[in-house]
């Protein structure tokens, strides 16, 4: 009965989280207000049109684009680290964030008439692609030669992202750095329209999916046995993961950690049963994601990038994993 | 019913496997015997499509193995593996709702039928209560009732085990040979299994494969197959046999 109350707790939980991130801000609105606003088309009193302009076209574009980062982030983690039998990776790591920023670099720098999500999902999978085909040996892929090969990409691509910034002129560079930085700062309903149908499609996958988990879980001769065409349906999560990596870092920048941290903190709260942790990292993500940014915009006069609260959260996180499930995550 | 016709395997350039041809019977236990190497669990591997013969024709029920997808051979054939290394401590009633998979489309989810199977199975092998359990804490004996529950829940017409006896106590081997046994006749289930001890092969089989440096030495009922002879033959050592009633006894010579 607990069980089941948690998750019904853990899948509603984005929408409490969004209520209280509409109320702060520089721009504070009291609870009352937000309700009279969000109730506005039903005719509920007359809210002053600045703070119906500010919640409608700021601050609530801001959360659900906050919201859709985080379900693509944990959900594609949750899905890379049920595919690669591997609890310690997550985007970040494989190097799928590092090639949507090349991607995104790429096209900001020499490509401006190609749409960036198109750019950041082909270089996303590519990297994807080459760790794992450098992680392989003989038909295995060790768990701590996929990280290695993960580290790997990641830096090669993240040094072709540095080569673009010295070769662009100051102007794209003050863009690329952006994206690096991670940062919602520039969201509005326009990035919301861009990455949502992306996210939306590949956290759909990863959703019907999400039973299969398990069995590619079990390593590919299992699954084999079990009856999973492993080849392409591993192909099919990835490419599902690329998808809304690639959409969510084309309007956010490199975010760490979520996609990481959120998979593991579901599985320690209702087990590794991927029909529930898949909804549930979803549910998490957002709300993580809306509370970080939160933060990140109302900590400090400035505006911190998301992307280090997130690690300042996150870093922490894996470090007390490694000494707890050290033994048993790292099996090679 | 299994049926193997000159089958033959070579890996890194080494024949493993060569000249196979047996049959395996529904209805009956098949144990292929042998040494350390001698090409058992590779055998198996076969049966299972893990491995792509170069050699030889494989039939399941008169079908050709290479004919069939992984997904349609799930739902003929099941395997127990030998080695299991679980990453995720999924629960006992989750890995054998695992065994539907085949049997449920790409992107669905499991129905209740399938639940329904699942709750028969646990209470034929009697193990529900550790339905609840994480299947990584529980015994050697109980994980391989869970593996085989797993495979029923496939319901397949062929069960393979690769050394279902290791890591078990002298009761457990007694009590999993048995359920297989019983579950062969119950069922009709064609099974082929793999052992290490002569004398439990004689002891539950109802044909034997010999097997060494990848040939079939030797095959036939136990009481013709498992002698002091084969057994001197393919792992060179003397062995001595006592006769105790209709069963005989295989021990090596010490001393």
């Amino acid at each position: 009965m607990s069980r089941s109350w948690l998750c019904w707790g853990l899948l509603l939980s984005p929408l409490p989280a969004a209520l209280l991130a509409l109320q702060f801000g520089a721009y504070p609105i009291s609870p009352g207000k937000v309700w009279q606003i969000l109730g506005l088309p039903l005719g509920l009193g007359q809210p002053p049109e600045a703070m119906v302009q500010i919640l409608w076209q700021v601050r609530l574009p801001r959360i659900v684009l906050a919201m859709l980062v985080g379900l693509a982030l944990s959900s594609s983690g949750t899905a890379l680290q049920a595919i690669f039998r591997n609890p310690l990776v997550d985007a970040f790591i494989l190097g799928l964030s590092a090639g949507a920023a090349l991607g995104c670099a790429l096209s900001v720098a020499f490509w401006p008439g190609l749409p960036i999500q198109l750019t950041a999902f082909v270089c996303s999978l590519l990297a994807a692609l080459l760790t794992f085909a450098l992680a392989q040996t003989r038909g295995e892929v060790p768990i701590l030669s996929l990280i290695l090969a993960g580290v790997i990409v990641s830096a090669f691509f993240s040094a072709l992202v540095s080569m673009i910034k010295f070769l662009v002129d100051p102007h794209k560079l003050a863009s690329i750095v952006f994206w690096l930085m991670g940062s919602l700062s520039l969201a509005d309903w326009q990035a919301v329209r861009q990455a949502g149908p992306w996210i939306g499609l590949g956290a759909l996958l990863i959703w019907l999916g999400r039973w299969r988990l398990n069995a590619l879980s079990m390593g590919d001769a299992e699954a084999k046995a079990l009856g999973v065409e492993v080849r392409r349906e591993r192909g099919l999560f990835l490419l599902a993961a690329a998808l809304s990596v690639a959409a969510a870092v084309s309007v956010s920048g490199i975010i760490g950690w979520v996609g990481l941290m959120v998979p593991h903190v579901v599985r320690m709260l209702i087990g590794p049963d991927h029909r529930w942790v898949v909804p549930l990292s979803m549910a998490l993500g957002a709300t993580f994601m809306v509370l970080s940014d939160t933060v990140a915009r109302t900590f400090t006069g400035g505006e911190i990038p998301v992307g280090i609260i997130t690690t300042l959260a996150g870093a922490p996180f894996f470090i007390i994993l490694l000494k707890q499930k050290g033994q048993e995550s790292w099996r090679t | 019913m299994i049926s193997v016709v000159d089958l033959g395997l070579s890996l890194n350039g080494r024949a493993v496997l060569a000249e196979i041809s047996f049959q395996a019977q529904p209805g009956q236990v098949t144990v292929l015997l042998g040494p350390n190497g001698s090409g058992k669990t590779t055998l198996l591997l076969c049966l299972c499509a893990h491995y792509r013969p170069a050699r030889g024709n494989i039939q399941l029920h008169g079908q050709d193995l290479a004919d069939l997808s992984y997904r349609a051979l799930a739902r003929r054939l099941a395997i127990v593996p030998q080695d299991h290394h679980p990453v995720f401590p999924y629960r006992v009633r989750e890995v054998i709702l695992l065994g539907r998979i085949s049997r449920v489309g790409f992107f669905s989810q499991p129905g209740v039928q399938d639940y329904e199977v699942v709750e028969n199975i646990l209470s034929l092998l009697r193990i529900q209560h550790l339905a609840d359990k994480p299947y990584t804490r529980i015994s050697g004996g109980e994980r391989q009732l869970v593996l085989i529950g797993r495979c029923l829940a496939q319901e397949p017409q062929v069960l393979l085990l690769d050394e279902p006896t290791n890591h078990l106590d002298f009761k457990n081997q007694y009590t999993i040979l048995k359920l297989i046994k019983d579950l062969a006749r119950e069922r009709q289930l064609t099974v082929l299994l793999t052992l290490h001890d002569p004398n439990m092969a004689s002891l539950f089989a109802d044909h034997v494969i010999l097997l060494a440096e990848g040939r079939i030495v030797a095959h036939g009922p136990p009481l013709e197959v498992i002698t002091p002879a084969h057994m001197a033959a393919i792992y060179h050592l003397e062995v001595e046999m006592v006769n105790a009633g209709a069963r005989h006894l295989l021990y090596p010579k010490v001393g």
